[in-house]
């Protein structure tokens, strides 16, 4: 269990970044679902509460998601899910349950670069940006493969392109942590094929979508076969007590597989 | 630090620590029914409501809880022996340790979703766990509770 001496509850981002700054052991508190299982004592826990953090905004191009928006309310927002195939809904509704996502927000989770996130995955076959306080706008993928240092996730941008996706994930019971997290787009010719829970972080397997691109709007099967079958080879797979690396690389080309064949059936 | 919140539309002044979880904060306060199981995140047996929504009070710091309304089994006494009766018919109660955290996801689970099938009420209900039952007879009293029972039993 973790000690938590003070609580901050800053106006502005500004003062919230200065403080979580101010000391090595001051932390964002986002939902505590995650940050309560460990045993660090924590001096101020900076609490985002005042930011008006908690929303999910639709414009014309783009959706923007607020860091204190629960998990919860990305599974039920109708007009999230009519996009990208509902998969941001798909990719978080095994996480526990329902009272856990009411608690666990959207920027621990995607600030935290879990190996094992559901979410994670979902918004990196798309076509997503985040906002840093102090980092700025940047991509997601660019993100992902940076080093962890601290900064204030204020919110995740979705852009609205005419996506169609898919999402699959194998767990060896319901609510478990995931095995393996696959997620796949297109958007005309174009694909991404993430796949996360590798148990490392979520990653594009960039040669499989050049491979795809190359093959035209109706892929042959054969052609979705080689992709999965290319993807599982390109990316790293390590083993952990859920999986070992070899049943993970397995099924990552069976899951890819079914995720291009999904996507392809979609008009 | 001091938090002013509603317990059961009850208003009521605490002094609360840093690092409070919501499920001590509660049971000092005498609501024994809101229960620590896995103390993980993983059983849903601490489930209160928070301004409506079921919510984890083992995760939850009782400073969140400032200036809102929570809700537990003891408030909604009435309803809650409403849906205990068809979980006595069906059998599907033993030692009654999970029965106030997932009677709790139950009566939110009604107000929340219209016309529920079965997959979506095992999808609402998953996250709450028992130790004693399986889950089927939960499962039939939750449907004849709701009045979706029969069809595909
Ligand atoms: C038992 C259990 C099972 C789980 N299973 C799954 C699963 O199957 N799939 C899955 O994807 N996830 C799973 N999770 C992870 C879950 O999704 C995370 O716990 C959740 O996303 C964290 O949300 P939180 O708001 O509670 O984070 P917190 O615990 O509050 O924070 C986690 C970290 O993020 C930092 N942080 C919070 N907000 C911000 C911000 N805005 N900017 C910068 N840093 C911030 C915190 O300082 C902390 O370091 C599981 C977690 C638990 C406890
Ligand atoms: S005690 Fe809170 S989920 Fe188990
Ligand atoms: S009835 Fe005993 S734990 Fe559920």
């Amino acid at each position: 269990m973790f000690t938590l001496l003070n609580i901050a509850q800053p106006d502005t981002q500004q003062e919230a970044y200065r403080l979580l700054t101010a000391k090595k052991s001051n932390v964002i508190l986002g939902g505590c679902a995650w940050l309560r299982l460990g045993s660090q004592t924590i001096h101020t826990g900076v609490d985002l509460s005042k930011l008006g953090l908690n929303f999910i905004k639709e414009y014309d191009t783009y959706f923007e998601i607020g860091a204190m928006t629960s998990l919860r309310d990305i599974e039920t927002s109708v007009a999230l899910n009519r996009w990208f195939s509902g998969i941001l809904a798909k990719s978080v509704q095994s996480i526990i349950g329902v009272q856990f996502r009411n608690v666990a927000t959207v920027g621990a989770s995607v600030f935290a670069r879990y190996g094992f996130s559901d979410f994670l995955t979902a918004l990196l076959a798309l076509d997503t940006e985040i906002e840093l306080y102090q980092g700025g706008r940047l991509t997601l993928a660019a993100f992902v493969d940076m080093p962890r240092n601290k900064d204030l996730l204020v919110k995740v941008i979705i852009h609205k392109t005419s996506r169609t996706a898919a999402y699959l994930a194998l767990r060896n019971s319901q609510s478990d942590f995931p095995v393996l997290t696959v997620a796949v787009s297109r958007l005309d010719g174009a694909w991404k094929i993430a796949v996360g829970a590798r148990p490392t972080r979520a990653k594009l397997a960039a040669q499989a979508a050049v491979l795809l691109a190359g093959a035209g709007r109706d892929v042959p099967p054969d052609c979705l076969r080689q992709a999965a079958e290319l993807a599982a080879e390109e990316l790293p797979f390590g083993a952990n007590m859920r999986a070992s690396a070899a049943y993970r690389r397995l099924l990552c080309q069976t899951l890819v597989q079914r995720g291009l064949t999904e996507v392809t059936a979609c008009r | 630090m001091q938090i002013e919140l509603y317990i059961n539309h009850q208003q009521v002044l605490l002094t609360v620590q840093p690092d409070d979880f919501l499920v001590d904060t509660l049971r000092k306060q005498g609501l024994f029914s809101v229960r620590r199981g896995c103390d993980t995140a993983c059983c849903g047996l601490c489930t209160v409501w928070l301004d409506g929504r079921p919510t984890l009070a083992c995760s939850t710091l009782s400073f969140r809880a400032q200036g809102r309304h929570i809700t537990t089994i003891e408030g909604l006494r009435h309803e809650a022996e409403g849906f205990a009766r068809f979980m006595a018919a069906e059998g599907a109660d033993q030692c009654g340790y999970c029965s106030p955290g997932f009677i709790l996801t139950v009566l939110a689970m009604k107000r929340e979703l219209a016309n529920p099938g079965e997959a979506d009420i095992i999808h609402y209900l998953t996250g709450n766990l028992c130790r004693c039952t399986g889950y089927q007879g939960q499962l039939r009293a939750v449907k004849k509770y709701l009045g979706v029972a029969e069809c595909n039993m």
